[in-house]
């Protein structure tokens, strides 16, 4: 009964009696059980804690009190999400004990909308990568070929969705994060605009880049997941209040098309990704075309350049970022540190992996003394020329529509020896990060491997509620989120 | 703008990231850092000379709290998570030079 | 001892200035003196992972208040960035301050000089930032810290290098004292670590037409305004005995920290060569930045009220106080205010301040507490000091009076009646006693009649008799007076 269901579906389902919370809780449970050795998704499970949250919202159900949006719904988040239950390692040796004594923002929006947490996804260390490879702690594959990466960095959460052993998941996106993975494995991956969703308690990488976003089966449920987790909270500066930009009901307005819709394409990205890519996007937008969309050519000149001025700011904000990992307040301490020096930086050096120590280092190099105005200020001032052409391609239209990643899922050890090309990889996701719009990522076909191939639409700042709508447009015409990896289950 | 990063400077980035690298190390992520290094180096195609460097992303400004007290973590939280703690402090090796302010 | 040089003494100071916000600069931990270690600390202060600063709006209108007091521009713009650089007592590894776009800049301090002229400092800057914990090396071959203090807000002051001398040194340190302590800003406790001072001193050494610069050294651990003083006056010594020793002047990045020795009173270098740190300062992605309009601005500037020496300068022309006497009154604002009050509740300006600053301060002292917290209402006070001057009372008795209501706020009149301390001035009834005393004393009159002047102690023995006839009522002043005008009208007297 519950196979099949989508999150919004079982919440239904939940609120009226017909399914138990306690039921979905155990059914999720027992699916992780099975299947989480094999795939890695999870890196912690909390299923006593769950099925006291589960039994709970049986009660109050019963006793005819209402229950919030997400009621009985068992949910995974990322391991950079604090949450009191358990530790919050993100995917590093150097946070691996690591219980915090306070939960997220988002945490606390799940919890107070009913939700059940089951536990903490695997992702690359620190968030930092695109294919999970870098996680300290764990491997996760992609349930749909167990030799190829989920993508990263949120791929835990990505894999947990494919195989079902959660109804819905949040992940985290400073270059992609969410939607690369999410287009790897075949479900949907919303990046909302920077400033939507709090970041309190989400462990910090690229500060004026991180968002939290929801993992979903399809585009609605994205929608009512973006409505727990959206809004101000006072307790995060870049937060933007309520007056600025109001939280809209995403959720009532999705099934409805966008007349005269115009899309912004520009030919030339599309046309860097490999066939397979190319021809599925290419697809979608004959599609929209058919529902009556015109499509726009634009040109973005500097969208070349995001590799770069990402790479070097997002480094240098995390350079700054991790420096709190020292071995002194929390996390690893060293047992070979014989004074205060080596306290961090054998602790720093022990604890970290070779991807953080690189873009430490890379961030560090970005924001030394002779090297500031020529790298860092440089890529802040590239940044402004991507965002103007963003804003250039919105006056023309709509949104915009390109691939997620050039490639479907690649395989495991493919990219690890030359970090560059992981880093080139990052293409159509990372100048969406640095203009701070919001971008989605919705299954819109396979390749001949039967790999999952997204579709990312990106829109002006503050506009989700039309991006869901487009992309459920899609959706209801087409089966490609509902397809499922075979698992041996 | 320096075209690459050398193996000194490597060496002095890792210091200054307070990161004690391996010999390996140090080998393998000149070689790796001097490539992204340069391929970063495409940022000067652009020219920016009228261009605004932009920081933040959000139209805000203004956000503050109040100055009212709020509740702290209890001792105990606080020190939890400590790696070595002493009675109610944080506990690590001597420092034997002035801080860095 | 160096032979005699012609120099000149440079100083420039940095100030921390800890504000008297209740709460840190970017989070609600409460700011408290002394609290038991880590009590006051939460995710934010602690700096761990997923915890963001919120910016204290208290904070920064203390720092807009102060730079406006210090003349200073104030910024329209202004933002926070990091600094970033590694030690245990800084939870994050870096510092959040402000580096390019300063909250004031640009503006002057003036402060009186002991000979009552002005001398002007310049204010380069004036930016807010957070403080860091503290690190206790006592404990053994390892540091214990405490992050209660970290997060606090600190205003950083940077005076321009106008200072030449110890004293003015010390003055400028005192002044600022007195300046955030009247705008309520900071209680600036030096003992408590409220502010501290960090002169950065060197000198001119001019030779055979030529000026030397002797490199800039900074001086830390300075806990009382006596050790500012003395340590800058150390320096001047050590520097030109080094100079003269070495020839050593100021380069790029040469300058040195050095710390102040108390107990042997002399610095003590701390760091040689002071290794540029790299602290990669970038602007802080977590905060946005602070706009200031107009309307923002003049609430602000409300609030600014009399500066010190504004109202010194003041009390010196209204109320025709001497520059100490002011400087003394204007000392703390509360002090100035009780002053004026007591003025207005009808005392004389002179006789006021006397009371205030003598007995007034002494008792303050014993109490430990402020002449106006004393518990003496400035109507009481007032009243003691008219009862002063109209010779009710002579001035050991008002002190006595003044002991005796501290808390209690009784009418000076009926204490001075209790006590049996009212004088009478009344001429008649002195010249009355003054007769009899010398009907009585033939033999005392007859000395002062011989020997004249020299008779002193005769004069004083009739003196007494003639209080203690009065039970020590009668006003000393119109006894003497009358005693000697009578005397003088003795045959033989002059």
């Amino acid at each position: 009964m519950l196979e099949g269901l989508n999150a919004i579906q079982l919440r239904e389902n939940i609120r009226s009696g017909k399914i138990q919370s306690r039921q979905a809780a155990e059914y999720a449970l027992k699916r992780i059980e099975k299947l989480n050795p094999s795939i890695g998704a999870y890196l912690n499970v909390f299923a006593d804690k769950a099925m006291e949250q589960a039994r709970a919202i049986d009660a109050k159900v019963a006793a005819g009190k209402p229950v919030g949006l997400l009621a009985g719904v068992p949910i995974a988040v990322k391991d950079n999400i604090c949450y009191t239950e358990g530790t919050t390692t993100c995917g590093s040796k150097i946070l691996a004990n690591f219980r915090p004594p306070y939960n997220a923002h988002v945490v606390e929006k799940l919890l107070a909308a009913d939700a059940v947490i089951l536990g903490k996804t695997n992702l690359d260390e620190f968030a930092m990568g695109s294919s999970t490879e870098n996680s300290g702690l764990q491997k996760t594959v992609n349930p749909w070929d167990k030799s190829r990466v989920p993508g990263g960095s949120s791929g835990g959460s990505a894999a947990a969705m494919a195989a079902g052993l959660c109804f819905a998941a949040l992940g985290s996106d400073t270059g992609g994060s969410i939607r690369q993975p999410a287009s790897f494995c075949g479900i949907v991956g919303l990046k909302p605009t920077y400033g939507r969703v709090s970041r309190y308690g989400l462990v910090a990488y690229g500060s004026s880049l991180d968002q939290i976003g929801p993992l979903t089966t399809c585009v609605e449920d994205a929608a009512m997941m973006l409505q727990v987790i959206a809004g101000h909270d006072q307790r995060d500066s870049t937060s933007v209040d309520n007056q600025t930009a109001p939280v809209t009901d995403y959720l009532s307005q999705v099934e409805k098309p966008i007349d005269g819709l115009k899309i912004a394409i520009v030919p030339e990205l599309i046309d860097k990704a490999e066939a397979s890519v190319r021809n599925a996007v290419r697809a979608a937008l004959e599609l929209y075309k058919k529902l009556g969309a015109t499509l726009v050519e634009v040109q973005m000149p500097h969208f070349d350049y995001s590799i770069a001025a990402y790479y070097v700011i997002a480094t240098a904000e995390a350079s700054s970022n991790l420096a709190r990992y020292d071995g002194c307040h929390y996390g690893y301490r060293s047992p070979n540190a014989h004074d205060y020096i080596e306290v961090y930086s054998k602790s720093r050096a022990e604890g970290f992996g070779a991807e953080v120590k690189r873009r430490i280092m890379l961030g560090t190099f970005a924001l030394s003394s002779g090297y500031y105005d020529a790298y860092y200020l440089k890529a802040l001032k590239v940044r402004n020329l991507i965002r103007r052409d963003f804003t250039n391609a919105f006056a023309k239209a709509d949104c915009l529509m390109m691939p997620v990643a050039p490639s479907t899922a690649f395989k495991f050890g493919e990219k690890m020896d030359d970090p560059l090309q992981m880093y080139l990889a990052d293409v159509y996701t990372l100048a969406v990060n640095l203009a701070g719009v919001p971008g989605i990522s919705i299954p819109c076909g396979f390749d001949d491997k039967k790999l999952p191939i997204g579709l990312q639409i990106i829109g002006p700042a503050f506009s989700e509620d039309k991006l869901l709508r487009i992309g459920r447009m899609f959706e209801s015409k087409t089966n490609y989120h509902r397809q499922k990896p075979t698992l041996q289950e | 703008m320096s075209q690459n990063i050398n193996r000194q400077q490597v060496e002095k980035v890792a210091h200054l990231s307070r990161l004690d690298l391996t010999e390996q190390e140090l080998e393998l992520f000149s070689g790796q850092l001097s490539a992204i290094v340069e391929y970063i180096q495409k940022l000067n195609e652009l020219k920016t000379d009228d261009v605004e460097p932009l920081a933040h992303c959000l139209p805000i400004h203004n956000v503050f709290r109040q100055d009212t007290v709020r509740p702290s973590l209890n001792v105990e939280k606080a020190l939890e998570n400590a790696p070595d703690r002493v009675d109610d402090f944080f506990k690590v090796p001597q420092i034997l030079e002035e801080s860095g302010a | 001892m160096a032979a005699k040089v012609d120099y000149k003494l440079i100083v420039g100071l940095e100030i921390h200035v800890h504000l008297a916000t209740k709460s840190k600069m970017f989070c609600g931990c409460e700011l408290v003196y002394g609290g038991s270690p880590n009590s006051r600390v939460c995710p934010v202060c602690v700096g761990m992972p997923g915890s963001l600063p919120v910016m204290n709006k208290q904070a920064y209108e203390f720092a807009v208040l102060t730079a406006t007091a210090l003349n200073c521009q104030i910024a329209r713009l202004t933002k926070w960035d990091r600094k970033n650089y590694y030690y245990p007592d800084l939870p994050k590894n870096y510092q959040i301050t402000q580096y390019d776009l300063p909250l004031s800049h640009d503006g002057f301090i003036e402060i009186p000089l002991e000979d009552g002229t002005i001398k002007r400092v310049g204010i380069i800057r004036a930016h807010l930032e957070e403080d860091a914990g503290k690190n206790t090396h006592e404990l053994g071959n390892f540091s214990a810290v405490d992050l209660n203090r970290a997060g606090a807000p600190l205003l950083e002051i940077v005076t321009a290098p106008d200072m030449n001398s110890a004293i003015e040194v010390r003055l400028m340190s005192q002044e600022l004292q007195r300046i955030v302590r009247y705008l309520g800003v900071s209680e600036a406790d030096m003992q408590k670590g409220h502010m501290r001072f960090e002169p950065n001193v060197n000198l001119h050494i001019y030779k055979k037409g030529q000026t030397y610069k002797t490199p800039i050294c900074e001086i830390k651990n300075l806990n009382s305004f006596r050790a500012i003083e003395r340590s800058v006056t150390y320096e001047v010594q050590r520097q030109l005995e080094e100079f003269l020793e070495t020839g050593k002047t100021m380069q790029m990045g040469n300058k040195r920290t050095y710390g102040w020795d108390d107990v042997h009173q002399v610095t003590v270098l701390q760091r040689e060569k002071e290794e540029s740190h790299d602290y990669r300062y970038f602007p802080e992605p977590d905060l946005v930045p602070v706009e200031l309009n107009d309307i923002w601005l003049e609430q602000i500037k409300s609030r600014l009220g009399e500066l010190p020496l504004q109202k010194q300068q003041r009390f010196i022309g209204q109320y025709g106080l001497s520059h100490y006497d002011a400087a003394v009154l204007t000392a703390d604002k509360a002090t100035a205010q009780y002053f004026e009050a007591v003025v207005q509740a009808g005392a004389d300006a002179k006789r006021a301040c006397n009371l205030i600053t003598q007995t007034g301060q002494k008792l303050a002292n014993q109490n430990n507490t402020t002449v106006d917290k004393l518990g003496i209402s400035p109507q009481n006070m007032a009243k003691l000091a008219q009862m002063t001057d109209k010779g009710q009372i002579s001035t050991s008795a008002a002190a006595q009076i003044m002991a005796a209501i501290v808390g209690k706020d009784t009418n000076p009149e009926q204490i001075a009646k209790a006590e049996n301390l009212l004088q009478t001035s009344d001429a008649g009834a002195i010249e009355a006693l003054v007769n009899q005393v010398l009907a009585e004393n033939a033999d005392a009159v007859k000395e002062i009649v011989s020997k004249g002047k020299k008779a002193q102690k005769a004069v004083g023995f009739l003196m007494g008799q003639i209080i203690q006839k009065s039970k020590g009522q009668a006003n000393p002043k119109i006894v003497s007076e009358i005693l000697n005008r009578k005397l003088a009208q003795l045959p033989g007297q002059s």
